[in-house]
């Protein structure tokens, strides 16, 4: 029987295995932010443990930094203490560090596919959730916790049970205005918050394979928000073109070799899925978010639903909506472009189109863009995208998670409405009391010219 | 690691499914270079009226009474019953440690996030999935008894009610001994680090290219 691409990845990586199904499999690479690494240095440093490769790990501050005033350092002592921990850890253990003025500086998810540190047929680690990102470029890469931070950094394994394998085909193609993030909502809302438990999701079909290298991102990031732990997409001719000359990938005979196995990383067409889902691209359309879980999102212009169980009625009661109204109705306080999700160039130069000429509603209390990296930021004025944003009404900011997470300054505050392009729209997720309304890039850069949700592609045709 | 004993304890009931780990314990939180002192901020925002920051203190914060982790009759509670898909979100492990803080030694629940799920048992909290039905029956039991208490078997892998009811429960054999003995998962793969050596040997034969110094 054929294997899954999943299955090809996994057996690539098997140290050991135990007749329960506990396997040892060997981390190719780990990537390594400033808040769930601490304790894992500190675990190393107690048991006088020393990395098994350091050079296998690639480390970022990007969860706690200021996006504004960074050359003044960091104001808060605590993040400033947790940052400077990151600093010397990586000093002390020789783990490889991009420094906070450094112009590859960024979200540990955009940079380490922008450095060509993050490849094809890997296996990726992460302190955190969103490290499903990577498997667009076809790499296993999943989040961790921080004694599984430590395990990786002290023996370069993980002791893992394999995951199911389920099967996500997309066909068709997507409309006008319709993104990789309206996709991707709609994959959730039709799996459910839990429905990829246990399982490794793998993207395909037409629609995938048009998908940009950087749409294929957002939609492996927010596997998670699925329940399932890793997303992964298939590398094609696209994927190898996107990594020609990064800076850590492969160059020369190497990276001829590297190609040579990259293009055997695919699903065989016999291979068994336990679950497969099947979407049609073409009736996907505009998605928001009215709740508390990323599962709970709405065709745009579709009303909001009628409270039917006590989940519902605690998000509607959280978000300050009524059922059966049109979320159009509601003024917006905030808008938020940035995150792992949606932070690279391609969605910037998206949301600039829509803004391009414009001005922010003035119902609108801040509008920021934070860029995923440096190099975004760098690329994104020399296109003159930050003056459109800036001419708008838009703060352009440093890199960094942002408002995302909240662990820096950028936060809602009590009861605040917030458009954001980010992953997750839980209770406090944007600060306390905070209302996120998960979008793509161009659906919040439309809302924050109306000050208000709408339908994007009416003012796409105005153009 | 501290072994996981036997134990009886008090179950307080969270009736709500999708509990993220951004409401077991605030980002605000996470900025702690330690391991402990995370459980005055378990569910700070259901716990408490305030918004929490580190460095206050939590004597001086007004307390959401409609809370249970806040009743009477959940004081002492070492044991939490709750609803599906338990956990999900970010992969902070400050929410098993917020949740051991506090004294919670095992949670059930009729399914847990993965990432959640492995945490605990890196830190000696023993999370139990048991089917919906015996979830719905253990909620009624609790709501309905003050003080109510059960008595969880690990070796045996089963709960016993003080009626005697009995209900057993699935564990990994591996991730049961190593929380039984309270063995550190590191060491143990370190017994194995002939075996990594002659895998990677091998593998950067074959993939050089995974080999490259990275060089800031």
């Amino acid at each position: 029987m054929g294997k899954t691409l999943y299955d090809k990845l996994w057996n690539a990586h098997l140290v050991d295995q135990d007749k329960n199904g506990n396997a040892l499999l060997y981390i190719d690479r780990q990537l390594i932010h400033e808040v769930t690494s601490p304790q894992a240095f500190e675990g190393l440093k107690i048991a006088n443990r020393k990395p098994w490769r350091a050079s296998a790990n690639l480390a970022v501050a990007d969860h706690n930094i200021p996006t504004v005033n960074r050359n003044k350092g960091i104001p808060d002592p605590i993040s400033a203490l947790q940052i400077n921990t990151l600093i010397m850890n990586c000093k002390d253990f020789n783990v490889p560090y991009i420094p906070i003025d450094d112009v590859r500086q960024g979200i540990v998810h955009v940079v380490g596919p922008e450095q060509g540190a993050t490849l094809p047929g890997m296996t990726i680690v992460c302190g955190d959730s969103h490290t499903a990102t990577h498997g667009a470029l076809g790499s296993l890469a999943f989040g961790i916790g921080t004694s599984e931070v430590e395990h990786v950094l002290a023996t370069q394994c993980l002791i893992q049970k394999k995951s199911k394998n389920m099967l996500v085909l997309v066909n068709g193609k997507l409309q006008k205005g319709v993104t990789a993030k309206d996709l991707v909502l709609q994959i959730i809302k039709k799996i459910g918050t839990a429905g990829g438990t246990g399982y490794t999701i793998e993207f395909a079909g037409d629609t995938i394979k048009d998908l940009s290298i950087e749409a294929r991102m957002t939609v492996c990031n927010m596997a998670i928000e699925a329940g399932a732990r890793a997303g992964i997409i298939a590398p094609d001719n696209k994927t190898i073109k996107y990594l020609e000359n990064r800076p850590f990938a492969p160059k020369g005979k190497n990276l001829k070799r590297a190609i040579k196995y990259w293009k055997t990383l695919y699903s065989d067409s016999d291979a068994e899925f336990q679950n497969i889902i099947q979407l049609d691209a073409n009736s996907v359309i505009p998605q928001i978010t009215w709740g508390t879980s990323p599962e709970m999102s709405l065709n745009v212009g579709e009303k909001i639903p009628i409270n039917k169980s006590n989940g519902s009625n605690n998000a509607l009661k959280y978000m300050g909506l009524s059922g059966g109204d049109s979320l159009a109705d509601y003024k917006l306080d905030k808008i938020f472009i940035g995150s792992c999700t949606n932070s690279r160039i391609e969605d910037l130069r998206s949301a600039a189109t829509i803004i391009k000429g414009k001005k922010v509603a003035e119902n609108i209390k801040l509008a920021m863009v934070v860029p995923g990296s440096g190099e975004v930021k760098r690329q994104a004025e020399v296109e003159g995208l930050h003056k459109i944003f800036i001419n708008a009404g838009f703060e352009w900011r440093d890199p960094g998670c942002s408002m995302c997470l909240a662990m820096n300054a950028d936060k809602l505050e009590p009861g605040e409405r917030c458009a954001s392009t980010s992953n997750r729209n839980f209770e406090g997720r944007q600060g306390h009391g905070g209302r996120t309304h998960l979008v793509s890039p161009i659906m919040a850069a439309a809302a924050a010219v109306k000050g208000h949700f709408i339908d994007v592609r009416e003012i796409m045709d105005q153009v | 690691m501290k072994k996981f004993q036997n134990f009886k304890g008090i179950v307080v009931p969270l009736d709500r499914s999708n509990v993220d780990t951004d409401a077991i314990i605030p980002k605000q939180f996470l900025k702690s270079v330690k391991r402990t002192g995370f459980g005055p901020n378990l569910f700070d925002e259901w716990r408490y009226l305030d918004k929490g920051e580190p460095g206050i203190s939590i004597k001086e914060r007004p307390l959401n009474n409609n809370f249970v982790l806040n009743q009477e009759r959940y004081q002492g509670a070492s044991i939490l019953l709750t609803k599906k898909n338990f956990g999900c979100g970010s992969s902070r492990e400050h929410a098993p440690w917020a949740i051991l803080d506090y004294g919670i030694k095992s949670i059930i629940a009729s399914s847990f996030a993965d990432i959640f799920y492995n945490n605990c048992f890196k830190n000696g909290i023993l999370p139990i999935v048991l089917e919906q039905r015996e979830i719905e029956n253990l909620f009624e039991k609790v709501k309905k008894n003050d003080g109510f208490n059960i008595h969880i078997d690990l070796v045996r892998q089963s709960i016993k009610l003080s009626s005697g009811y009995l209900i057993s429960f699935e564990v990994d054999k591996y991730k049961k001994s190593c929380l039984i003995n309270g063995l550190d998962e590191i060491s143990q793969t370190l017994e194995k680090k002939d075996k990594i050596f002659s895998f990677e040997k091998k593998y950067k034969n074959v993939n050089p290219w995974l080999f490259e110094e990275i060089q800031i």
